[in-house]
C-alpha cells in the first residue's frame, strides 16, 4: 500500500516537474498517469504494486471533487443572473457530448467489426 | 476556542468524510441514482455552510487535503488502463476519435447555447472546458481568461450530472457497449462519471478513465481556436 502510494505520488511530481519545466498546458497528474502507463509497459513498475492504493483511490475518486464541488456557493450570485444560461448550456452540451462520442465509436466499432469478418 | 477547531482542518475533512459516508449508505439503501453520493454530499455541504454563514475560506482550509487526493488518483487511472490494455488497443481508432469528436461537441455546445441565451462572455469562457476534468480545466481557463473557480464548480456538476443519468441515457440513446459507453460518460462527465462508470462495468471504467486524460489534452489544444467563433 505504501509502496504503491509512494510511486503514484512520484509520477505525479515527475509530470509536475515537464508539465512546469516545459509549460505545456497538460497538467502534471495526467502526464503522471502517462509515465506510470509506460512505466507498467516497460516493466519498470509491477502492476502487484500499485493494486491496494489504486484501489483504494479509485473506488472513491468521486469523494475527492466534493471540495471543488461546494465551491460552487461562492459563485451564487453570479450563478443567480446567468442560471438560464448556464444551465440549459451544461445539461443539454453534457448529453450532446455522450451522444456525439458514444455513436461516433459505435459507428466506427462497427466499421471495424465488418472489415474482420 | 469554538473559533480555533473551526479554523483547523480538522473541520473541513472531518465534515466531507462524515457527509459523504452518510451520503453512501443513503446511495446504497434507496438503490436510487438520484441520491448520487457526490451530489449529494456537496448540496448536503453547502447548505450546511450557508445555514450555519460558515464562510467557503474556513471549509476549504480542510477541503484541500481531500483535493489533493485528486491527484494521485488521476495517476492511479494508468493501472485500470494497464490490464485493459489489449482491449483497449484492439479499438485505438472508435476510441481516439469518438473522443475527439466528444471534445469539438463539448465546446462548442456548451458555448453556442450559452451565447445563444445571452450568457456574459466571462460565463461563455468559464463554460468552455466543463466537460474536461478539473485540474486542466482550470489552467485552460487561466489562459483564456474566465473565472477558474467557477470552471472548477461547474465541471463538477457536469460531472454529477453525467454520473447521475450517464449510463441510463447512453442506454436510452442505443449505446449498449460497455467501452463506447465508457467513453462516453468519461468524455462528457470526466472522474465523477468515470466513478460511477467503475460501478457499472470495468472495462467501460477502463476507458472513461482513459477518456479523462484525452479528452482534456485534445480540449486544452484546439479549445483556444474554437472560442474564437463566439468572441
Amino acid at each position: 500500500m505504501v509502496r504503491g502510494m509512494a510511486i503514484l505520488l512520484l509520477m505525479q511530481f515527475l509530470g509536475e516537474v515537464i508539465s512546469r519545466g516545459l509549460s505545456i498546458p497538460i497538467p502534471g497528474n495526467v502526464l503522471g498517469m502517462g509515465l506510470l502507463l509506460a512505466a507498467l509497459g516497460l516493466g519498470w513498475v509491477k502492476v502487484q504494486w500499485l493494486q491496494d492504493a489504486a484501489e483504494l483511490l479509485l473506488s472513491h475518486l468521486a469523494l475527492f471533487f466534493v471540495p471543488a464541488g461546494v465551491g460552487v456557493m461562492v459563485y451564487f450570485d453570479l450563478i443567480a443572473v446567468e442560471w438560464l444560461p448556464i444551465l440549459v448550456a451544461m445539461v443539454v452540451s453534457t448529453f450532446v457530448v455522450m451522444a456525439v462520442t458514444g455513436w461516433v465509436a459505435k459507428l466506427l466499432d462497427r466499421g471495424r467489426a465488418k472489415d474482420v469478418r | 476556542m469554538f473559533d480555533e477547531l473551526l479554523n483547523s482542518p480538522l473541520f473541513g475533512v472531518g465534515l466531507t468524510l462524515g457527509v459523504y459516508a452518510l451520503a453512501q449508505k443513503i446511495y446504497q439503501r434507496t438503490g436510487s441514482v438520484f441520491f448520487n453520493p457526490v451530489a449529494l454530499t456537496i448540496a448536503t455541504l453547502i447548505a450546511f455552510l450557508v445555514l450555519l454563514r460558515i464562510p467557503y475560506e474556513t471549509y476549504a482550509l480542510g477541503g484541500q487535503y481531500i483535493l489533493f487526493l485528486l491527484g494521485p488518483s488521476v495517476v492511479a487511472l494508468a493501472v485500470p488502463l494497464y490490464t485493459r490494455r489489449k482491449e483497449i488497443l484492439a479499438r485505438k481508432a472508435p476510441i481516439l476519435i469518438g473522443i475527439a469528436a466528444g471534445a469539438v461537441a463539448s465546446v462548442l455546445s456548451a458555448c453556442g447555447l450559452a451565447w445563444l441565451l445571452g450568457g456574459s462572455t466571462e460565463v461563455i469562457l468559464s463554460l468552455s472546458p466543463k466537460s474536461v476534468t478539473t485540474p486542466i480545466a482550470i489552467g485552460i481557463v487561466e489562459k483564456i481568461g474566465g473565472l477558474p473557480p467557477l470552471t472548477a464548480a461547474l465541471v463538477v456538476l457536469t460531472g454529477c450530472l453525467g454520473a447521475i443519468c450517464g449510463p441510463e441515457f447512453c442506454r436510452l440513446i442505443g449505446i449498449r457497449d460497455p467501452a463506447a459507453m465508457g467513453l462516453a460518460v468519461g468524455t462528457a462527465s470526466h472522474g465523477i462519471g468515470t466513478a460511477r462508470m467503475l460501478e457499472v462495468d470495468r472495462l467501460g471504467g477502463a476507458v472513461s478513465g482513459l477518456a479523462i486524460g484525452l479528452n482534456g489534452m485534445i480540449t486544452a489544444l484546439v479549445l483556444p481556436f474554437l472560442i474564437l467563433l463566439f468572441l
